[in-house]
Formats: C-alpha cells, sequence, structure tokens
C-alpha cells in the first residue's frame, strides 16, 4: 500500500509538472516533448491502478501518433523558436486576469464536486457487479467492447475515417507546373484515338501530319 | 495518507483539467499549444472516467474512455490540418495575429 502510494505521488507529480511545462515553455517542441511525458506518466498510472489495457492504449495512440504528429506540424511550420511572451504582452488587454480568475473558479468547483463526493460513499455499493474478476482487464473489456458497445465502435471507426478524408482534403492542393497523370483521359482512351491507320501508295509514301 | 483513493484521481485530474484551461486562456504563442491544452483536458477527463470506473467497478467507463481517445485523435489530426492550411494562407500561426475574425 505504500509502494503504491509512493508511486501515485511520483507519476502524479511528474504528470502536474509536465503538464505546468506545456503550457509555460519557450520552445514548442519542449511543449510537445512535455506532453509525451505528460501522457507516459498518466499511462502509468492507468496501469497501476488495474486499467493496463487502456494504459498501453493511451501509449500507442498518444505517443505513438498523436504526439509525434504534433512534432511533425511544429518542425514543418516553423515555429519552434517563436519566443514565449507571457504576462508581457504588448497591448494592454485584459483576458490574462480573467482567464486567471475563471480557471481557478473552475479548479476551486472541481475540488469541491470531489469533497461533497467523500460524504457520499454508499453510492459505491449500488454498483459493483459487472466487472468480471477472475480475468484480465484487456479480455474483460474485449467481451464488452464487441457485442453490447459493437456500434458504438463501428461509429469511432467511421469518425476516424472521416477525419482521415478531412485532413487529406483540408492540406491538398493542386500545384500549378507539375506534370502528373490524368487517371481519367488515361483509362478512357480509345483505340481509334491512337492509332491511325494509313493507306500507303507505292512509290509516293505517306505525309505524316505531326 | 498513504490509502490513494478514489478523490486522490478525481484531484489529479482536476489540477490537469484547470492546468489545461488556463493553457487556452493564457497562450499567447501559436495555435498548436492551444490544441495541446485541448489534449490536456481530454487526459484529465480520461483520468476521471478511468479513476471511477476502477473504483465503482463498472467497465463502462473504460470503454467510454476509449472512445474520446478515438475522437481526441480525430479531433488532433483536423485541427493540425486547418492550422497547417491557415499557416499556408496566412504565414502566421500566432494567436495575437490571428485576427480575421475580429474576435
Amino acid at each position: 500500500m505504500l509502494a503504491h502510494a509512493i508511486f501515485f505521488y511520483f507519476f502524479s507529480f511528474v504528470a502536474i509538472i509536465s503538464a505546468i511545462m506545456v503550457t509555460v515553455s519557450k520552445n514548442t517542441v519542449h511543449s510537445v516533448f512535455f506532453l509525451i511525458l505528460d501522457f507516459i506518466s498518466i499511462s502509468c498510472l492507468f496501469i497501476m491502478i488495474g486499467a493496463e489495457f487502456l494504459g498501453m492504449i493511451m501509449l500507442i495512440v498518444y505517443v505513438g501518433a498523436v504526439a509525434v504528429l504534433f512534432l511533425f506540424v511544429v518542425m514543418m511550420l516553423n515555429v519552434a523558436q517563436q519566443k514565449n511572451q507571457w504576462f508581457k504582452s504588448t497591448d494592454t488587454s485584459t483576458h490574462i486576469p480573467i482567464g486567471l480568475i475563471v480557471s481557478l473558479i473552475i479548479f476551486f468547483e472541481l475540488i469541491i464536486v470531489i469533497g461533497g463526493w467523500k460524504y457520499k460513499p454508499d453510492i459505491i455499493k449500488n454498483f459493483s457487479d459487472s466487472l468480471i474478476s477472475n480475468s484480465t482487464n484487456t479480455h474483460t473489456i474485449g467481451s464488452v467492447l464487441y457485442t453490447e458497445y459493437i456500434h458504438l465502435f463501428q461509429i469511432s471507426g467511421m469518425i476516424l475515417l472521416v477525419a482521415m478524408i478531412g485532413a487529406i482534403v483540408l492540406t491538398f492542393r493542386k500545384r500549378e507546373g507539375v506534370k502528373r497523370q490524368n487517371y481519367f483521359s488515361q483509362i478512357s482512351r480509345e483505340k481509334n484515338q491512337g492509332v491511325e491507320l494509313v493507306e500507303v501508295k507505292s512509290n509516293e509514301g505517306v505525309k505524316i501530319d505531326v | 495518507m498513504f490509502e490513494v483513493s478514489l478523490g486522490h484521481y478525481l484531484t489529479l485530474g482536476a489540477i490537469i483539467f484547470t492546468i489545461g484551461v488556463i493553457g487556452i486562456f493564457l497562450n499567447r504563442k501559436n495555435v498548436i499549444v492551444i490544441l495541446m491544452s485541448i489534449e490536456l483536458i481530454l487526459l484529465a477527463v480520461n483520468i476521471n472516467l478511468v479513476s471511477f470506473s476502477i473504483f465503482l467497478q463498472d467497465l463502462s467507463g473504460q470503454i467510454f474512455t476509449l472512445f474520446i481517445l478515438t475522437v481526441a485523435a480525430a479531433e488532433a489530426a483536423i485541427g493540425l490540418a486547418i492550422i497547417v492550411v491557415y499557416y499556408r494562407n496566412a504565414g502566421t500561426i500566432r494567436v495575437e495575429e490571428i485576427e480575421n475574425l475580429k474576435g
């Protein structure tokens, strides 16, 4: 129990520090690296608490795909060296104190909700029968995900497909002066457009108009 | 203190959520950091769902976290594509200089 607590505090400390560093870091590439550190520590927390499938999936999806996507875009757009201008904006904007106030209000509301949760512990007893105890987490998720939630699963696949098509359509552009195949004209070419039969008379030859 | 309960995980989720909101509000850099703050907020929501799912012994929270993960990946892809297109058109993605909508 003590080791569990020590690991919890260690990973949550790393997660909070790196989450702060994501927002205050001067370099955008460093922000992406701290985001990766944040995801890794949170997925360690998930594995520690008993949701090992989600921890691994978070490692694969976030660290392997999303963070690398962020890194590619940051490097491609040449914005990595833009200096951070925290709290010293040139114009007298009022959105910084308002943003701080709103964020702190949100934080205290969440803390109040959590404190209120502690005083109603008997709500926990109402659940506690839908988790199969003698099989692994992955096994249990698989047995539920492909039976009860199969429609949501397929809809999420459609969401990914639409996102992929949308990203391709958004970033696609036609450049001038680039020769490329036109598949339609290539396929719809007929014989009489390509080949011309000429009757050649003897001793006269033929004149080809090029 | 040494017994990690549900409240600890919820507090961690609340702290990370608030850091994400602060990152959205106080950002003076580029829009990519705002997207990363949105990822932080979704991560906090995932922490809440998974910890409730574990402590209540109910698997629905983890299933829902999977779908949130899907939507987050799709949102990151679309958002980054929009940022790339905007950078190609306007030449900048600094938050202060994006003022086409006069917001």
